[in-house]
C-alpha cells in the first residue's frame, strides 16, 4: 500500500480503490463523564473493505453509530462526499445512501424475508401517498421493478428457500444473512456491518467472511465493518483501523497493524499505565 | 317455513349490519395498534369529533361560536353558506390530517419507548380533551346529519323475501351502504398494508424502531399517516353511526363495543376486527331474540357482547386472527 494517493490505491490482490467516500475528523463523543471515542481521524475509500477492531468496550459500535447518525458526536466532523454533514437523524443517513446492520439483529420479526428485504428499497420508491393508496401508475411499476432488483440480492446471498417465512422462526445465521440482504437492497455507497460474524460457529463465519468479499467484488460496495475477532477482519479487509479505550492506536494494512506494538500490546493485555 | 325462523333470520341480517358499524370503529383501534403498539381509547372520539366537523362545517356553523360571542358580546353563529357534503367530507379529512398531526407532535412524540400503560393512559386524557373540544367548538345540541345516504326501507330485499316467505325483512338501505362502503375501505386498507412502500413502512415501524431507522423510514411521518388513517376510519365510522342516529355525545361510547370486538378479533388484525365486529353484532342481536327477551328479561344488548368477549380470552387469548405471542426461551 506503498503506492496510495488522493485517487485511491491497489490492493495486494491487485483491486483498484478509489477516492475517499468518507472521512471522520477529530471525532470525540462522549456520555456524560465517559468518554466513548476520543479524536479519532480516519477515511473510508470507495470500493475498500474497510475494518475497525480492537478489544469489548474499544469505542467501535460508538463509532458506527456515529456513522449511520444514531449517536451524534460533541466534537468533529464527519464529511461525506466532499461536503462536511450536518447533524442528521438515522432515517436521513440511510436515505443518503448509508445502510448498516446490527450487532443484535434488528430485524421485522413479525415481516416476511421478502417483505423485510423490501423495506431496503424506501429509498428507491417514490411514488406519493395517493398512488399507492390506488396501485396504479408509479406505485405498481415502482413495487415490480424493485420486486425486481430485490430477488437478484436474495439469489445471490442464498436465501431463496425461506423467502416468505417470518423472520421470527429463522435461526440466528440466517437472520444475519437477511438483514446483510436488507441493507444492500438499498444499493448503499457505504455499508456498514456490526459485527457481522459475532456468535457464529466457524462454518457460519466462513460463509459470512465469503458474502461480503462478494458483494464488494460483485457490486463494488464499499464496506465498512466492525469485528473483535482479529482472525477474520485481516484476512477479510483492506485496511484496519484499531480501536482501544476509545483511542485510535493503528491505521494500515492488515500487515502493518499487525507488527504495530500497540495494537500487539492491547490484544495481549499489556497493562496501561 | 316455521315463523320463528324466518324473524331469525331477519335479526340475524340486522346484526351483521349492526356488526359492520363496530367493525369499523375497531377498524381504527387496529390501525393504530399495529402501527405504533398504542391502544387508542379515543378512536371512539376521533368518530364523533370527525362527525360534528362534519355537520359544523356544511352547515357553515362558526366554530368556537359560543367562545367567541362570550368574549366579545358577539351575537355570531353560522357563516350563512351551507357546503355541498362532498366538499365538507374532504375538509372534514383535512381538520383530521391536522388533528394527527397535532395529536403526535404535542402528545406521542414525547412519549418515545414508554410504558403501553402511559401511552394508553394518554389515550384516555386525549379522549376527555377531544370530547370537550368539540363541544367548544361545535356545541352539544343533538345533530342532524345527512350526506345523501339513502335511507329507509329497501324495497327490493323486502318484495322478494315477501315473494319467498310470505314476510317482507326489514333491511335499512343505510346498513346496506354502511356494509359496501366498510368492504371497499377493508380491502383498500389490507392492500395497501401489504403491497405498498408505505404500508410496508408502517409494519416496519409497528416491528421494530431501530430497525426501521436504518432503512431511511421516518418514524414521524409514518405515525401522522396512520392517525390520519385512524381519523379516515373515523369519519367514515362518524358519518355511519350520525346519519343513524344522529350526531351526539353519546357516539363515544360506541368506542366501548369496540373492545369486545377487539378481543374476539385480535387487536392486530385488520380481516379480525371485521369478523370480530360481525359475530358481535349477530351474537347480541340473535341472543336477545332467542334467549335474552323470552327468558331473561330482554336488554341483555347491553352485556352480551362483553361476556363473549370474557370466554374468548379465557379460551384464545390472542383472539381469532391475532398474532400467536411465540417468546423462545
Amino acid at each position: 500500500m506503498n503506492d496510495m494517493t488522493p485517487d485511491g490505491y491497489t490492493t495486494e490482490d491487485g483491486r483498484k480503490i478509489g477516492a475517499v467516500v468518507m472521512e471522520m475528523r477529530n471525532i470525540t463523543l462522549r456520555f456524560g463523564g465517559v468518554v466513548a471515542i476520543q479524536d479519532i481521524s480516519f477515511d473510508i475509500r470507495e470500493g475498500e473493505i474497510r475494518a475497525i477492531i480492537g478489544p469489548n468496550g474499544a469505542g467501535k459500535s460508538s463509532m458506527l453509530n456515529v456513522v449511520s447518525g444514531f449517536y451524534h458526536p460533541q466534537e468533529g466532523e464527519v464529511w461525506y462526499k466532499g461536503a462536511k454533514r450536518p447533524t442528521m437523524k438515522p432515517y436521513e443517513v440511510a436515505q443518503q445512501g448509508i445502510a448498516r446492520t446490527f450487532q443484535n439483529i434488528a430485524l421485522f420479526e413479525g415481516m416476511t424475508v421478502l417483505d423485510n428485504v423490501m423495506t431496503g428499497r424506501i429509498r428507491q420508491m417514490s411514488a406519493g401517498l395517493l398512488s399507492q393508496a390506488i396501485w396504479k401508475g408509479k406505485a405498481e411499476r415502482e413495487e415490480v421493478e424493485n420486486r425486481e432488483v430485490v430477488e437478484k440480492i436474495i439469489d445471490f446471498l442464498e436465501i431463496q428457500h425461506i423467502r416468505k417465512t417470518p423472520v421470527g422462526r429463522l435461526p440466528y445465521g440466517l437472520k444475519k444473512r437477511v438483514e446483510l440482504a436488507r441493507a444492500l437492497a438499498a444499493e448503499p455507497s457505504i455499508l456498514l456491518l456490526d459485527e457481522p460474524m459475532a456468535g457464529m460457529n466457524v462454518e457460519e463465519k466462513e460463509d459470512m467472511s465469503r458474502f461480503i468479499l462478494d458483494v464488494n467484488d460483485e457490486f463494488g460496495t464499499t464496506i465498512a465493518l466492525i469485528e473483535h475477532d482479529m482472525g477474520v477482519v485481516m484476512d477479510l479487509s483492506d485496511r484496519v483501523v484499531v480501536m482501544d479505550y476509545g483511542k485510535k492506536i493503528g491505521d494500515g494494512s492488515p500487515d502493518e497493524v499487525r507488527q504495530n506494538q500497540a495494537v500487539i500490546d492491547a490484544y495481549l493485555g499489556v497493562a496501561h499505565d | 317455513m316455521p315463523e320463528q325462523f324466518i324473524w331469525g333470520m331477519e335479526v340475524f341480517l340486522n346484526g351483521l349490519m349492526a356488526g359492520v358499524l363496530y367493525a369499523l370503529v375497531a377498524l381504527g383501534f387496529v390501525l393504530i395498534f399495529k402501527a405504533s403498539g398504542i391502544f387508542n381509547f379515543a378512536q371512539g372520539v376521533l368518530a364523533l369529533f370527525a362527525a360534528l366537523t362534519l355537520v359544523g362545517i356544511m352547515e357553515g356553523q362558526v366554530p368556537f361560536s359560543h367562545l367567541i360571542n362570550a368574549v366579545f358580546g358577539t351575537e355570531v353563529h353560522h357563516f350563512g353558506w351551507t357546503v355541498p357534503a362532498l366538499g365538507a367530507i374532504l375538509l372534514t379529512m383535512v381538520v383530521m390530517v391536522a388533528l394527527a398531526w397535532a395529536v403526535n407532535q404535542f402528545i406521542f412524540r414525547h412519549l418515545v419507548g414508554q410504558e403501553p400503560i402511559i401511552l394508553f393512559m394518554a389515550t384516555i386524557g386525549l379522549a376527555y380533551f377531544l370530547e370537550g373540544f368539540g363541544d367548544m367548538m361545535w356545541g352539544s345540541d343533538i345533530k342532524k346529519l345527512d350526506v345523501g345516504l339513502p335511507q329507509g326501507i329497501n324495497s327490493v330485499i323486502d318484495e322478494v323475501t315477501y315473494n319467498i316467505f310470505g314476510y317482507g325483512f326489514f333491511i335499512d338501505n343505510l346498513d346496506l351502504w354502511a356494509t359496501l362502503v366498510a368492504a371497499l375501505l377493508v380491502i383498500a386498507l389490507v392492500l395497501f398494508a401489504q403491497f405498498s412502500k408505505h404500508g410496508r413502512a408502517m409494519r416496519a415501524v409497528a416491528d421494530d424502531h431501530q430497525a426501521a431507522l436504518s432503512v431511511g423510514i421516518s418514524l414521524k411521518f409514518i405515525w401522522v399517516m396512520v392517525w390520519s388513517l385512524a381519523g379516515f376510519v373515523a369519519l367514515v365510522a362518524g358519518i355511519m353511526w350520525g346519519t343513524k342516529s344522529g350526531v351526539q355525545f353519546s357516539l363515544s361510547l360506541i368506542a366501548l363495543k369496540a373492545l369486545p370486538v377487539l378481543m374476539l378479533g385480535g387487536f392486530t388484525s385488520i380481516p379480525g376486527a371485521i369478523v370480530g365486529g360481525l359475530i358481535i353484532g349477530v351474537g347480541e342481536k340473535l341472543f336477545e331474540f332467542l334467549i335474552g327477551a323470552p327468558y331473561l328479561g330482554g336488554a341483555t344488548e347491553i352485556w352480551f357482547a362483553y361476556v363473549l368477549a370474557l370466554i374468548f380470552l379465557v379460551f384464545r387469548p390472542q383472539g381469532l386472527f391475532g398474532e400467536k405471542i411465540i417468546e423462545r426461551v
